[in-house]
């Protein structure tokens, strides 16, 4: 049995000036031979004008479980978001 | 399906967390996704991790029916055509084994698993492709079989599979319709071609009816996967969609499905057809496919061939990390 190349994670600029975008992995011995991979497989029909590889072992994810002490916080933040504020129908450009 | 059913039961541990399970099905009911580092049940791994697997091995055995014509299709045109979907078939695999992947199973399990024969692949790409109606014949029923199943997939329940599929399916409209364009010139043209189009439909009709699996009351897991949400729709409903929407795309370009008893009926809103041969499809299933034996000697020799590029690779990256230390 073969060993596997290390993973690693392709991201897809699809068009200048929109972000890179996660779009999956390719095994692949260097960064080299990452990006040719990753070009053959997501990039077969024009869907991107950059990309970039990324050893996966190097992504630090957030833990599923402890979604709640990291995201609730801001749950009850509304004050946050313009729709918290009434303001008069008649004050305009605000 | 692409995948075969023939699996083990897929019932839930009972030691697992009564409320983690109750939790996680509430999730799966609300159709939520799950993502690889959530919580799931060890029998939805197991179950997804075969199915998955299973998809991505039809995906990359899928091209060796194919691959048999490239050098000889008829024109530079249809050549450039299949290389670009069999390279396609190629990435379809990978986008596969790397959503199996994050279920924690490695992609070198996986590919030992089917060179070794332990692992299944759909049953369509173990016959023979005889003539280049054939090629014409796989995109239009086996690609048209393989979307059927799959569109439906996009909203499964695991996103990494979910997004796989949505990719997949992107790609695959285009498989169809260059296959059904191949018929569609045969069935045009002298007598010779058009009986070589109507073969090819003879030959592939039934395999691709039976790419849906087996009937439902003989596929024990349909009601869990289907409750998972790794099944949205059964062998059946699919089998028959497949049916209504095929035949008068046959009628269309002057060709008969072989079935004699394929009729309308006004009242189902879709057409009865005559009884899958079963007994073919499971011994298909066990292996005994035509070219099941030539299907893994060429994987497996595709395989050892590349080794010494594979190995090149790996000395070539460890030179250059050693030439970094260096530096
Ligand atoms: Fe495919
Ligand atoms: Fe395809």
């Amino acid at each position: 049995m073969s060993k596997d190349w290390p993973l690693w994670e392709v991201f897809v600029r699809s068009k200048g000036g929109l972000s890179h975008r996660h779009v999956g992995s390719v095994h692949a011995p260097d960064a080299e031979i990452a990006l040719r991979h990753a070009r053959d497989t997501y990039t077969r029909r024009m869907e991107g004008v950059s990309l970039w590889v990324v050893p996966s072992a190097s992504i630090i994810a957030s833990d599923p479980s402890d979604d709640g002490a990291m995201f609730e916080p801001a749950e009850d933040k509304i004050y946050r978001h313009p729709t918290f504020y009434n303001i008069p129908d008649d004050v305009k450009h605000i | 399906m692409y995948t075969t059913e023939l699996q083990k039961s897929a019932a839930v541990a009972s030691t697992e967390d009564a409320d983690k399970l109750a939790a996680f099905e509430a999730r799966v009911a609300a159709d939520e996704f799950i993502e690889p580092k959530d919580w799931m049940p060890e029998a939805y791994r197991r179950t997804l991790v075969r199915q998955i697997s299973q998809h991505a091995h039809s995906e990359i055995v899928g091209m060796l029916p194919e691959g048999n014509w490239i050098t000889r299709a008829p024109s530079l045109r249809r050549k450039a055509i299949l290389l670009a979907k069999v390279q396609d078939e190629a990435g379809h695999g990978l986008y596969l084994y790397s959503a199996a992947e994050t279920l924690g199973t490695a992609r070198e399990e996986m590919i030992e698993a089917l060179h070794s024969g332990k692992a299944k692949y759909s049953t369509i790409f173990n016959y023979p492709t005889l003539t280049w109606a054939d090629i014409g014949a796989i995109g239009w029923l086996v690609d048209g079989a393989a979307i059927m199943n799959q569109v439906p997939l996009q909203r499964t329940s695991y996103g990494p599979y979910a997004r796989a599929m949505v990719r997949v399916c992107k790609e695959e409209s285009f498989h169809q319709r260059q296959g059904y364009e191949i018929m569609m010139h045969l069935a045009a043209g002298t007598d010779a071609q058009k009986r070589m189009a109507q073969d090819a439909l003879n030959r592939w009709w039934w395999p691709s009816l039976m790419m849906f699996g087996p009937p439902d009351e003989n596929s024990p897991n349909t009601a869990q996967s289907m409750r998972w949400r790794i099944k949205r729709e059964t062998n059946d409903e699919l089998r028959q969609k497949f049916v209504d929407i095929t035949v008068p795309q046959a009628d269309a370009i002057g060709l008969t499905v072989p079935d004699p008893a394929v009729q309308w009926n006004e009242e189902k809103g879709g057409y009865d057809f005559g009884q899958v041969d079963w007994s073919e499809f499971y011994a298909v299933v066990k292996g005994e496919g035509p070219v099941a034996k030539e299907r893994m000697a060429a994987r497996r020799k595709a395989w050892e061939d590349g080794a010494w590029i594979r190995e090149a690779a790996d000395a070539y990256a460890a030179k250059q990390v050693e030439k970094r230390k260096a530096a």
